[in-house]
């Protein structure tokens, strides 16, 4: 057993929604100076679970103890003051007050009678936060100015100068470059040795093993296992987690290659990349890795014509061809399934078939005109093929899962019948379930004679599943290695701008 | 949302009685009768065909504009310098009626020239990237000021005689030309909306802007034709306001774009975009209207009215959003 006792823990939590049981008599322990990963598919519970420890929800049942007593907390404020912080992705910082005023939002430091603010002792107070967790900021930066990762630390910060002695990091390093990441790290070694009890929520299976002490596991909103780190492995973790034994190896079907469908030659940006030429054949995935910042995304957009600044050539299947647009590239074959699956890839507020049809309106309309019947025809044909999970093709997309979402992106894009498809970090933050599903479906892709692009930050994900691989190191392709010859250090040296 | 893996999906769920009663269009109709069978039991020339009648000749122009200017602001974008459009259109039909011109060039003059307007906001949104709300209360006061410039303190009143059909002619009974014209417009807006790929796409950017363009939208060039939309119709009801003036005075129409954008507002449109129908800002206008007339027989003076219409926009609002609030608190979900 632990030799200390729980800083914070739930006792018998149920929350309970219309239809479903969000959390089902769950327990949770969090130890001071500890790291807990809770780690479970997406809809396992974890965020009605933050979201219960930092007072936005009540439970209807269950006990939460806090520092050895008995507690309730009625609202975020309660959550607060009671040092329990979460920062998330969508922590809310605001981008144009400086590094000090976001710390100390809602909780200014005053002097006088007038309760006038006092900027220079909250920047004082800001540069000794930022000292102590080893931050390389300056209070009076801009935030807008900062990367996701410093504005990390920004939240980190703010969650210090109120004393926060439970701290829960929703998926920290999901935006994170490889620095960045080890720099969080860092931060998260400096939390535990002050004391404080961190729980770390990841996708990441490498993430948990480097950095956490404990685990707990989720299922459908039920408590399914806890322990210590080094009691556990992997697969282990991941058969708790679906509750069926996972095979970690990718559906990878090697499809026969055909002749070359898609070419780019000599395209450059005045600052994000320059001489980037490659080609794509029939039945193949070509994965580009690289670190956030590298200029992958960058030279998709531009292939798509969303780079007004960038110069090259695209050739389909040896015909040359001018992509000014977005609505050029659909036309040409050429669909993008973007990174930013939220911002660029769904639109939330509108019903999942009308979303699938949106990129060939003029395929399912008549002289202009909707037509409602064929639009649900292609919605449950692609639909189906992707096995989107929802109680009806009307649903509103904003309430399918972030896994489900990616599947409707990808149906709306195969409905077009493209002959290249450029998937941007398709898996990136979706459960392990819709992950293999997307995978799987790339694989029937390249099969049925289409071209895959695909980029992605996850080293596994790239040698799992391309046939080539184009590794980048800042703006330029450094490498490029077949399935057989790419090994993992090869890549990362090269992506690292190491000389092998 | 688990459903069993042999039953098909279902295209839609919805209970039909449940969702209209939720419906936005169904409460302001609601509203709109309230309203309706007050005034008739408290005035009784309330319900005379012809006081009706003359009562639709209170909002139509600005109806026109509300139905471009609604699918606009579903498309993220504003203009409010709709007035100023009609005041423009206004004095160039004045100066070219000067001429002796015949009455199909002066229609198509303030026709053109709200086009030219609306194109010219289009294009400044569309190609610098500005917010169409500092554009357009840019232009509103540009277009306004060259009103002013021209005219001085002229008034200009040499329209042919037949030129008063489009403001005072009836087309049939007590229907007159400005009602059915308006009662058309709504029925292809409608249609524009509810039923074609256009509609679709303005839904679209309004939902999303970034996502409508990745998807293939040109969605430059749709704002470029909305802007142009409203445009025409501004320069539609500056012939219809004209008409019915018999005259163009530098103040024409002055604060219509309040007004426009408030019968948008009522009729349930989201002014961050996205959502409304062309139903809920017809219903809208009838209920500004009726509300107008009605306070109007009673000799309830203007400010009156405007601190009545004001506190109606609120209220009618605010209703579905408190209502919205206790629910949620009684079912919060994942």
């Amino acid at each position: 057993m632990e030799s200390t006792s729980p800083l914070f823990a739930l006792r018998n939590v149920t929350k309970v929604f219309p239809g479903v049981r969000a959390l089902d008599d769950v327990r949770l322990e969090l130890y001071p100076g500890q790291v807990t990963a809770l780690v479970g598919e997406n809809g396992a519970g974890k965020s009605t679970l933050v979201k219960t420890m930092t007072g936005i929800y009540q439970p209807e049942s269950g006990e939460i103890w806090y520092d050895g007593q008995q507690v309730t907390i009625r609202n975020p404020e309660d959550a607060r003051q009671m040092g329990i912080t979460a920062i998330h992705q969508e922590t809310v910082l605001f981008d144009d007050m400086t590094v000090a005023e976001n710390i100390f939002a809602g909780s200014y430091l005053t002097r006088g009678r007038f309760g006038n603010l006092d900027w220079k002792a909250m920047n004082r107070r800001a540069q000794e936060i930022l000292h102590d967790i080893e931050a390389p900021l300056s209070p009076t930066a801009m935030l807008s100015g900062l990367s996701i990762g410093q504005k990390h630390m920004v939240a980190i910060a703010r969650a210090l100068s109120v004393d926060a002695r439970v701290v829960i990091l929703d998926e920290p390093t999901a935006a994170l470059s490889h620095h960045e990441i080890h720099e969080l790290y860092e931060l998260v070694r400096r939390l535990k040795a002050r004391g404080t009890a961190i729980m770390f929520i990841t996708h990441k299976f490498d993430e948990i093993f480097a950095i956490a002490d404990r685990y707990t596991v989720f299922r459908d909103g039920a408590f399914v296992g806890d322990g210590r780190i080094e009691d556990v492995t992997e697969p282990e973790l991941v058969e708790m987690m679906v509750a069926r034994s996972l095979n970690e190896t990718y559906p990878k079907v090697e499809a026969p290659l055909g002749e070359e469908v898609f070419r780019a030659e000599g395209f450059s940006h005045p600052t994000e990349f320059a001489d980037i030429s490659f080609a794509v054949r029939k039945g193949e995935i070509l994965g580009f890795y690289g670190l956030v910042g590298a200029g992958r995304t960058e030279i998709m957009r531009a292939l798509i014509g969303l780079s007004e600044q960038a110069r090259g050539e695209i050739y389909i299947e040896g015909q040359r061809v001018s992509v000014r647009s977005p609505a050029d590239a659909v036309q040409a074959g050429l669909v993008y399934v973007p990174e930013e699956r939220q911002q660029q890839g769904v639109m939330l507020d509108m019903p999942i078939y009308q979303n699938i049809s949106l990129p060939q309106l003029h395929r399912t309309s008549r002289a202009g005109f909707l037509s409602t019947r064929n639009e649900l025809a292609v919605a449950r044909q692609y639909g189906e093929r992707l096995n989107v999970k929802t109680s009806s093709w009307s649903e509103l997309v904003n309430n399918l899962s972030g896994g489900n979402q990616q599947k409707v992106v990808i149906a709306k894009w195969l409905a077009t019948h493209p002959r290249v498809i450029i998937m941007d970090e398709p898996t990136k933050g979706i459960d392990i379930g819709s992950k293999a599903a997307v995978h799987a479906f790339m694989s029937e892709l390249v099969q049925q004679g289409l071209a895959v692009i695909m980029v992605s930050s996850e080293l596994p994900e790239i040698m799992g599943m391309a046939d080539r691989m184009i590794v980048m190191n800042e703006g330029r392709q450094v490498r490029e290695f077949t399935r057989d010859e790419a090994t993992a250090e090869a890549i990362v040296s090269a992506a690292t701008g190491v000389r092998a | 949302m688990e459903q069993s893996a042999k039953l098909p999906i279902p295209n839609t769920l919805s209970t039909p009685l449940k969702s209209l009663l939720v419906r936005w269009e169904t409460f302001l109709l609601a509203v709109f009768a309230a309203v309706f069978i007050a005034f008739s039991v408290t005035s009784p020339y309330f319900l005379n065909v012809w006081n009706l009648s003359d009562a639709t000749f209170n909002f139509t122009e600005r109806a026109l504009i509300a139905l471009p200017m609604a699918m606009l602001i579903i498309c993220r974008e504003i203009d409010l310098s709709v007035a100023s459009i009609i005041a423009l259109a206004s004095v160039a039909m004045g100066y070219v009626a000067q001429t002796g011109a015949d009455v199909p060039l002066i229609v198509l003059t303030g026709i053109t020239v709200g086009l030219l307007c609306g194109l010219f906001n289009g294009f400044v949104v569309t190609t610098f990237g500005i917010p169409s709300i500092v554009v357009t209360i840019g232009t509103m006061s540009l277009f306004r000021g060259i009103t002013q410039g021209l005219m001085g303190n002229q008034v200009l009143r040499d329209y042919p005689f037949e030129f008063a059909f489009f403001g005072q002619g009836y087309v049939y009974w007590v229907f007159s030309f400005q009602f059915v014209l308006f009662l058309s417009c709504a029925l292809l807006f409608y249609i524009l909306l509810h039923r074609t790929n256009f509609g679709r796409r303005t839904y679209a950017i309004g939902n999303n802007p970034t996502a409508a363009e990745f998807s293939g939208i040109k969605v430059r060039r749709h704002k470029m034709i909305l802007f142009a939309m409203v445009g025409v119709m501004a320069g539609v009801a500056s012939v219809l306001l004209t008409s019915r003036l018999g005259s163009t005075r530098p103040a024409i129409a002055f604060g219509w774009e309040l007004s426009i954008v408030t019968m948008v507002v009522l009729g349930g449109v989201n002014i961050l975009g996205g959502s409304g129908t062309i139903p809920g800002v017809v219903i809208a206008a009838f209920l500004m209207g009726v509300v107008t007339f009605g306070l109007g027989l009673m000799n309830i003076p203007g400010i009156v009215m405007n601190i009545i219409i004001g506190l109606m926009l609120i209220t009618v609002i605010s209703i579905p959003v408190i209502m919205r609030r206790i629910q949620q608190h009684r079912s919060r979900h994942l």
